[in-house]
This record gives structure tokens, C-alpha cells and sequence, in this order.
């Protein structure tokens, strides 16, 4: 699936991939400062686990490997741990491309299918937008029902222990489900976001643009 | 005249030592003229003590001294008596610190330092003192051999520092390589942008320096002579000739780029649009402001640079070596297209990126920074395609083919050092006895061991990297600039100024007899004793530095300027006839029988140790600061080098009792740690040699070790002697005793 904003770009930047990574991802201007030490990867808890490790999506991003890079897990795997920021040896700011990456990937229409960071970033962002605070009872129970009903109440009676404890503590009120505490503003807050994706849309347009 | 004894009895050798018994020891046993002892001797009372006594007058003026105090690698500055024949007595190094307290050890020790006074005062007695030769003067001016930017700098920085300089340029014109480019890599920060080459402003330079005097259309048809006093006929190829009298030379003749004929894969010669660095620069240079077009007369839209085209690779005919400056190079024009059009695409394919060099790094970034694309990849072919060319190559980070179309390909080949001739290949003759050099020689050395100067590696005229960059194996010719190794224009104008300061050293230090290296300020050089000479040219041979020719009935023909002092000659003459005045087969020969061997009942082995004083010495001196305990037995002599190791010592120490021989010399071989390069090895070839001495002598091969030692083995060159001590434990003492 892609989109009409996606078709625009590859329109606009015919294969220079590197140059649409720079105008348009978060921090992505950076990526043509790396060096191809592989510190990054290497020094990447998770590296093991990625498709493609940061170092070599950087060389995919020059190779103009565009289709594969936006729709790759790799990027959603980044747990933000900075291991790799405090390492790189040029500076680049390679947590904040990862995540520059994966989002610039999803606005493309390119995101990775049932992938779970993708799954419960989303989730999340739809939980904080209702009321402006996290509803963190419905969004504990809708990642335990993300892949289906059945799978939902074997994970929910396993941790049965857990929620009993957190509710004894108050940690967590079971009252939270009939809608949950927000901020004292909401209204505001929705116009806000509303304006945020006003400019974030219009900037995005700037450089969607013909040239 | 007489010879002075002088006994230190501070850092602890007064507490340790009988020094009472080793004054009477000294003067009753070494035979010299009295002893004194003093207890802080490196103190101002000490030195002045011992320098009034060699100012006294008539019968009682000191002319030797024997200083029985610490290793001779300390205190040097106190006891710097100027030509005055000094032996130092190792007590604190070498017996005091690695010996244990206790009185079951003191008679051992003890014996220790009495024997080592004994062998001082016998050095002493056979050495005399050194003085120059006066063979040469002064000769103020620097003949430099090339006339692109080293030789440039070369003479120019010796002008700045009042000396003279001549420039000999093949070609009819100055700036060599460096005059062919647009731009070179920035030099100042903050090393963004490629910048003028300046070659203009230094051509200029020279011709307005009336201490430069430049010859064009120029070669050296002959070299003769020495530092201080080299004889050079210049050969001129539109004029007549001249003869010309120089001190020092510099060969800064640079490089041949590599011929990419020999890379057909990268369809080099079948299409015009692959192109080398240097033929790129031509292209650059032919449009100006403009943009650079192909020979077609198309405007390069999108260019591939192939690092390492034909080097750093193990293919027959390819340089095995990197050339330093291509990274950087193809870096700059890459910078030419994109400076002109930001559009142009631009692509690195590279193994590893280097950037050696202050601003390097940051010269690269610029590059990334102007998007000039850098992919790690490994160009197998280049294709033609109709007008277009495709590159393959395999993307290193990816671990796949891949492929890419371009305009123009430029391929960063390497740099071939105009050394000259080979002189090693030159004695390997053919089956006719014919010698088949292909190069021509570019100084053409009347020495005995060739007309140029020896090359370390891949033809490159290096000497010793480490120790002695600039140094070659010829004294007073130093090499600079991509003929000494692969460098870029601004490692080869820093590299001209190190070559002209040594070229400066060499001729104030000839003029006055000294030796400037390895052995700065040494006076004495090797003399040989004509009725014993056999004319076997050993000598001739294994000198490391030429420094010896023959003369025309065959005797070896000695330069003093020329010789670095090692002794290799000494060690080499097989009837040792060869010696210094302070240095010789006595001065060594001396102190070993001057050793007290103990008859075998007594069980009291004696080892003798022959160590480099460069390297093995300081380490056994650094084991014993570090109070690491040694044999008793043990009886050390430093050596100039090992290589200055006659056979005859071997053969006296073995014949006179001593149980085993230990040789410490530096690393042989391609990456040599030798001072004096071939020392070391000509040492161990000779020492392999001496099992059919021991086999006459009935003795076990066990008993002489040769060893290669560097001044780090801190640890390890003491386990060495407590090796042999195990031999001599395993295989017995010497029948040999007395």
C-alpha cells in the first residue's frame, strides 16, 4: 500500500534516495556523515536481531534501496537504548534517525506488517490522544488482546497475580475502565494537535511540492 | 701520563662491596695508576675530582680514567670526559641491583665487581684516543636531485638556514607531479576545500634565491667521494656538462605513477572515459571555471572514483602496498564536480578510506558533507557500454553484486618510487654473467656496492623507519618525498625539511670528523693495518653504509665520512687487522681475558655476555633497576654492535676457559631493529658458523647462543642468561680451565 504523499516523493527525488532521506527524516541529514565504521552495530543490543543493522541501512540509504528501507523491521526494532549514539565515532544521532526512519516509513504508507513496536506505538498514540493522559489499564489490556480474543485471556489470567498486586498497592484502580482521568484542558489539548498536524502537513506538502 | 682510577662508593655499591679490596684490586691487579675512592662521584666535588687530576701537569696528569661507578648509560653527562679514553665499570646495574643480599651471595658478588674493574682497567689500557682524520672540509652546499615540490622545499629550506643548494631537474621545467595538478588537499584548517598548489609561488621562490642555483634538462652522470666532499659531474642533455663539488645530497626524485595499462579489467586503454587521477587533473585543468567535460567533449554528469585500482593487492603485477595519497586525492576531485555542480553525481568506491595526515578526516567530512557518495565496495570490472560505462563491484557493507552506470570513471592507482637501480638485483647476474638492469640509476655512485642507493622494501629507499626516518644507507645522501615511501605533497614538504637538516648535520659534522648518526659526535673511524690485510674484501662486502671501496691494489679504501661506526667491518675481517682507536679486537680481547676463571673445582662457571649497546644492553641495565636477579656468573661486555663481533673473541673466550658465550644483538631481517641495519644479521650468519669451531674444540653447540634481544625485553633478556646458566648447569663446565 502506498500512498498519494509517497508517489509524490518518488517522484520528486527520481532514485536519490540519500538526498529525500536527508530533507525529509528526522535528523536524516546526518546519514551522509556516516563513515561505515559499524560501531553502531556492533555495539547494538538488539543488532542480532535486526534484518539491518544501522550501518548497513546507511549504505542501503546511499545504494538507494528505498522500498526496502522504508518497509524494513530494522528501524522498529531501536529500544532507544543510545548505546550506539554515546559510541559513533562521527556523532551521529543514530537513535533519533532509527526513529526518524520508522515514522518516515509509516507516513509513506510502508510500514511493516504485525510488527509489535509499530502495533503498540500506535496504540499508545491513539490511548494519549483520547484524553490527554495515558489510560494505562486499557492500554496494559489492549496489548494483551492484540492478537485476538483467546490470546487475550490466556496472557490476562497469567498475569492475574500482577494486576491483583498493583490494584492492593494502587497502582492501578479497576475504575479506570469506565473512561479513566484526563487533562484539565482537553479541548485545548485536541486543538493543539490539531495545529501540530496542520504544520507537520504543510511542511511535508512544502517539500512534496514540484520543483 | 697515567691512568686514574676513580671507585664510587654511593648508591649502596660502598654498602655491598669490599671497596677496599677492589681499590687494591684495581691497582695491583689492573695495573693502573692509583685508585680514589669518592662517595657521591657523579656529584660536582666527584667530576671536579677527576677533571683536576687530567688538568694536572708533567707525570701526574690523568690521560685515562677508568670510572668504577654505575652503567655506562647513566650519568653520561657527568662523566663526558671529551676524548679523554674512559672505561666505565658497571658495579650498580650490573652487579650491586641484580644480585641478592646475604652473606651466603657476597664472595660471588664480590668476585663479580673485582672482575669487572679487571676488565676496565684492561679496556682502557688497549684503547687510545680517538681523533678526526681531517680528510675533509667544509663544503656548504646541497646538491638536491629532483625538482618537483620536495626538491623545491629541499632547497629552499636549506637557503632559509644559509646553506647553498643546487637543483638537478630532468625535465625542462620545475614542479614535477605536483606542477601537473589543479588544486591540492587544503593544508590549513578548517581543511574543507581544495586549494591552490601552490607550485607557482615556490618555482618563484627558487629563482629569486641566489643560493639556489638550478640545472634543467639535467642528470648526474657520476658521484664520487663522501659527505663534506662529494665530486658530482652533471650531465645536461642541451649544454655541455659540469663538474660540481658538494657536502650532503637529497634525493627527492619522487614517483612514477603506476602504468594502468596493466589494468584491463577496469577497461583502461579500451575506453577513453577511464581515466587515471593524474589524467583526470588534466581534464580539470583543461576547464578552467568551467565544467570538466570527457575527451568526447560530454559534460561529466556522473563520475565513479575505484580506490585502490591495482594496489593494495595480491595480484601478480599489482602493488602490494598502499600509496597514502589517493583516498584523500580522489576526495579533491570529487570536490572539483561537486564545487562546480552539486548536481553532478559523484561516487567513491572504496576498500578502506584513509586520510592520513593533519585535517585529513576533516577533509573527508567535507566531502560526505557535499554529498560526494562513499560505498564500501570492491570493484571487480568496468564495462563499456555504447558511450556509458558500467562499474561492478561487490558492496562490502551488504555483502552483494552490484552495479552502477557512469560517465567517467577514475581510477586511484599507485605511486612507483624513481629510486633508481636495484642494487641487490644487480649481483644477481644471469647464466651468461650478464647483470640486467632495466632502470637507469639516477645517482651513480662510484661505490663499491652500486651505483644508487639501497631500496628496504618494494623499492623504496627507506633505511630504518622507527629510529631514523630521512636516514638511507648511504651517509650524507638522504632521501625524501615519495621516493623514501608513498606519501602525499604535504608529508613530502615536511619530509624535505627533515632530509635538508640532516643533509646540514651531516656536513658540519664531517667537516670536523664526527659522526652524525647513529653514533652522534664519535671521533673515531676504522684504520687497518696494510701488511696483515689479505684483500679478501670482506669487509668491503659487509659494510652496511658503502662506506668502504677499494683501492687500486685491492686494500679496502676506508671514508670515514661515509662510515657510521659500527664495527661490522671489524667484526668481519677474518685475519683482525681492522680497529678503532677506542674500539678494537684488543679493547674487547682484553677485558675477557682479564676475567678471573676460576679452575673447575671450584664450580664456578664463567659466561661471557656480548650485548648490543643500543638495545640488549639498556634492557639488562632496565631488568637490574627493576632489582631482577641474575647469575653471578655472568661477565657482560657491550658491544657497538653485534655485528662489530669477531670470531676471535668467541674462539679466545671458549679457549680460555669461559663455559658459554651469550650473543644480544637487535632484530635482523626485513623489519630489522638493527642501528646499523645489516649489523645484527651479518652477526648471526657469522655465528651459525661457529659450531665447526666448537666441534674442533670438542665443545657442545649449546655453549654460544645468539640472540635477538629489543631494548624492551626487560623481562625476557635476563631469562636468556639464566637459559645458558642451565646449559652450563645440563652440559657441564668448560674443560678448558687452568
Amino acid at each position: 500500500m502506498t500512498t498519494a504523499v509517497n508517489q509524490a516523493m518518488v517522484e520528486k527525488y527520481k532514485g536519490n534516495f540519500l538526498k529525500e532521506v536527508t530533507d525529509n527524516v528526522e535528523e536524516g541529514n546526518w546519514v551522509k556523515m556516516c563513515m561505515q565504521c559499524g560501531v553502531c552495530s556492533g555495539s547494538c543490543p538488539l543488532g542480532p536481531h535486526w534484518d539491518h543493522p544501522p550501518q548497513e541501512l546507511f549504505m542501503m540509504i546511499r545504494a538507494n534501496k528505498r522500498e526496502e528501507v522504508l518497509s524494513s523491521t530494522s528501524m522498529w526494532m531501536c529500544t532507544s537504548c543510545y548505546n550506539c549514539v554515546a559510541r559513533c565515532p562521527r556523532g551521529l544521532p543514530i537513535t533519533h534517525i532509527m526513529h526518524g526512519l520508522a515514522h518516515y516509513g509509516k507516513r509513506m504508507g510502508m510500514k511493516p506488517k504485525n510488527q509489535p513496536t509499530e502495533k503498540f506505538g500506535q496504540m499508545f498514540w491513539d490511548n494519549l490522544i483520547k484524553k490527554g493522559r495515558v489510560n494505562e489499564l486499557k492500554l496494559g489490556l489492549g496489548l494483551y488482546f492484540k492478537d485476538g480474543f483467546a490470546e487475550g485471556v490466556k496472557v490476562s489470567m497469567g498475569k492475574q497475580k500482577l494486576g491483583m498486586n498493583m490494584m492492593k498497592a494502587k497502582r492501578m484502580s479497576p475504575m479506570e475502565i469506565l473512561g479513566g482521568h484526563g487533562v484539565s484542558d482537553l479541548s485545548g489539548f485536541h486543538a493543539m494537535l490539531k495545529k501540530a498536524e496542520e504544520l507537520e502537513a504543510a511542511r511535508v506538502g512544502a517539500n512534496t511540492d514540484a520543483k | 701520563m697515567k691512568i686514574g682510577g676513580y671507585l664510587c662508593t654511593g648508591c649502596g655499591i660502598g654498602d655491598r662491596l669490599d671497596t677496599k679490596s677492589l681499590e687494591s684490586v684495581a691497582v695491583r691487579e689492573g695495573r693502573i695508576g692509583f685508585c680514589k675512592t669518592h662517595d657521591f662521584l657523579c656529584s660536582q666535588a666527584g667530576v671536579d675530582m677527576i677533571k683536576a687530576d687530567m688538568a694536572a701537569e708533567g707525570d701526574d696528569k690523568v690521560t685515562k680514567a677508568v670510572i668504577m661507578a654505575c652503567s655506562r648509560r647513566a650519568k653520561t653527562e657527568s662523566f663526558n670526559f671529551g676524548a679523554v679514553p674512559t672505561a666505565r665499570v658497571n658495579l650498580r646495574e650490573g652487579v650491586i641491583w641484580i644480585r641478592p643480599e646475604g652473606s651466603e651471595h657476597d664472595e660471588t658478588t664480590q668476585e663479580m665487581a673485582a672482575d669487572y674493574i679487571r676488565m676496565g682497567c684492561a679496556e682502557v689500557k688497549a684503547m687510545q684516543q680517538a681523533d678526526a682524520s681531517g680528510e675533509q672540509g667544509k663544503n656548504n652546499h646541497i646538491m638536491v636531485v629532483g625538482g618537483g615540490i620536495t626538491g623545491m622545499t629541499a632547497a629552499l629550506e636549506a637557503s632559509k638556514a644559509g646553506y647553498y643548494a643546487s637543483i638537478i631537474e630532468k625535465s625542462d621545467r620545475l614542479g614535477g607531479v605536483m606542477g601537473q595538478l589543479k588544486q591540492r588537499q587544503p593544508e590549513h584548517s578548517p581543511f574543507q576545500n581544495p586549494q591552490d598548489t601552490g607550485v607557482a609561488a615556490l618555482i618563484a621562490a627558487v629563482e629569486a634565491d641566489d643560493k639556489i642555483t638550478v640545472y634543467l634538462n639535467s642528470t648526474i652522470a657520476k658521484t664520487a667521494g663522501a659527505p663534506g666532499r662529494f665530486e658530482v659531474d652533471i650531465a645536461s642533455t642541451v649544454g655541455a656538462g659540469t663538474h660540481a663539488e658538494f657536502g650532503a645530497i637529497v634525493q627527492a626524485t619522487g614517483f612514477t605513477p603506476y602504468d594502468a595499462n596493466n589494468l584491463p579489467e577496469f577497461s583502461y586503454g579500451k575506453s577513453p572515459n577511464v581515466v587515471t587521477q593524474l589524467e583526470l587533473e588534466a581534464l580539470a585543468r583543461a576547464a578552467g571555471d568551467g565544467p570538466i567535460k570527457r575527451a568526447d567533449g560530454k559534460v561529466v554528469e556522473n563520475v565513479v572514483f575505484v580506490q585502490c585500482a591495482g594496489q593494495r593487492s595480491t595480484k601478480e603485477g599489482h602493488l602490494s602496498y598502499c600509496s597514502g595519497h589517493c583516498c584523500a586525492t580522489s576526495i579533491k576531485q570529487a570536490m572539483y564536480f561537486k564545487d562546480s555542480n552539486p548536481d553532478i553525481e559523484t561516487t567513491v568506491l572504496f576498500d578502506d578510506i584513509r586520510t592520513p595526515g593533519v585535517g585529513g578526516e576533516n577533509f573527508y567530512r567535507s566531502a560526505q558533507d557535499k554529498f560526494v557518495t562513499f560505498r564500501k565496495g570492491k570493484v571487480s570490472t568496468v564495462d563499456v557500454k555504447g558511450n556509458e560505462l558500467q562499474v561492478n563491484f561487490k558492496d562490502l557493507i551488504l555483502d552483494e553484486d552490484a552495479q552502477m552506470g557512469a560517465d567517467l570513471v577514475v581510477l586511484a592507482t599507485g605511486m612507483l618510487p624513481n629510486s633508481g637501480t636495484d642494487i641487490d638485483t644487480m649481483k644477481d647476474k644471469d647464466a651468461n654473467g650478464e647483470v640486467k638492469v632495466s632502470v637507469e640509476s639516477i645517482l651513480n655512485l662510484n661505490y663499491r656496492q652500486g651505483p644508487d642507493m639501497p631500496q628496504l622494501v618494494n623499492g623504496f629507499t627507506d633505511s630504518h623507519f622507527i629510529c631514523f626516518p630521512y636516514e638511507t644507507r648511504r651517509t650524507g645522501i638522504y632521501s625524501a618525498g615519495p621516493v623514501r615511501r608513498p606519501m602525499d605533497a604535504a608529508q613530502a614538504q615536511t619530509d624535505a625539511m627533515g632530509a635538508v637538516m640532516k643533509a646540514i648535520q651531516a656536513i658540519e659534522n664531517s667537516a670536523i670528523g664526527r659522526a652524525a648518526h647513529p653514533r652522534s659526535g664519535d671521533l673515531s673511524f676504522p684504520s687497518f693495518r696494510k701488511e696483515g690485510c689479505t684483500q679478501c674484501k670482506r669487509c668491503t662486502v659487509e659494510c652496511p653504509f658503502g662506506a668502504i671501496d677499494e683501492d687500486e691494489k685491492g686494500y679496502p679504501k676506508y671514508n670515514e665520512a661515509r662510515c657510521r661506526r659500527c664495527g661490522t667491518c671489524m667484526g668481519a675481517c677474518p685475519v683482525q687487522v681492522i680497529s678503532f682507536k677506542n674500539y678494537s679486537i684488543e679493547t674487547v680481547g682484553a677485558q675477557l681475558k682479564a676475567v678471573d676463571v676460576p679452575d673447575e673445582f671450584q664450580e664456578k662457571p664463567r659466561i661471557l655476555v656480548l650485548a648490543c649497546e643500543n638495545d640488549a644492553y639498556p634492557a639488562l641495565d632496565m631488568a637490574a633497576m627493576k632489582r631482577n636477579e641474575s647469575s653471578a656468573f655472568i661477565r657482560v661486555i657491550p658491544v657497538r654492535c653485534l655485528g662489530s663481533t669477531n670470531t676471535i673473541w668467541i674462539k679466545d673466550a671458549l679457549g680460555s676457559g669461559y663455559d658459554g658465550v651469550v650473543m644480544m644483538g637487535c632484530k635482523k631481517g626485513a623489519d630489522y631493529q638493527c642501528h646499523f641495519v645489516k649489523g645484527s644479521e651479518m652477526a648471526h650468519v657469522r655465528m651459525a658458523k661457529i659450531g665447526d669451531t666448537l666441534s674442533t674444540m670438542n665443545l657442545e653447540a649449546d655453549r654460544v647462543a645468539v640472540h635477538e634481544v629489543a631494548i624492551t625485553d626487560i623481562d625476557r633478556a635476563p631469562k636468556l642468561l639464566d637459559e645458558m646458566v642451565e646449559v652450563i648447569n645440563r652440559v657441564g663446565l668448560s674443560p678448558f680451565k687452568f
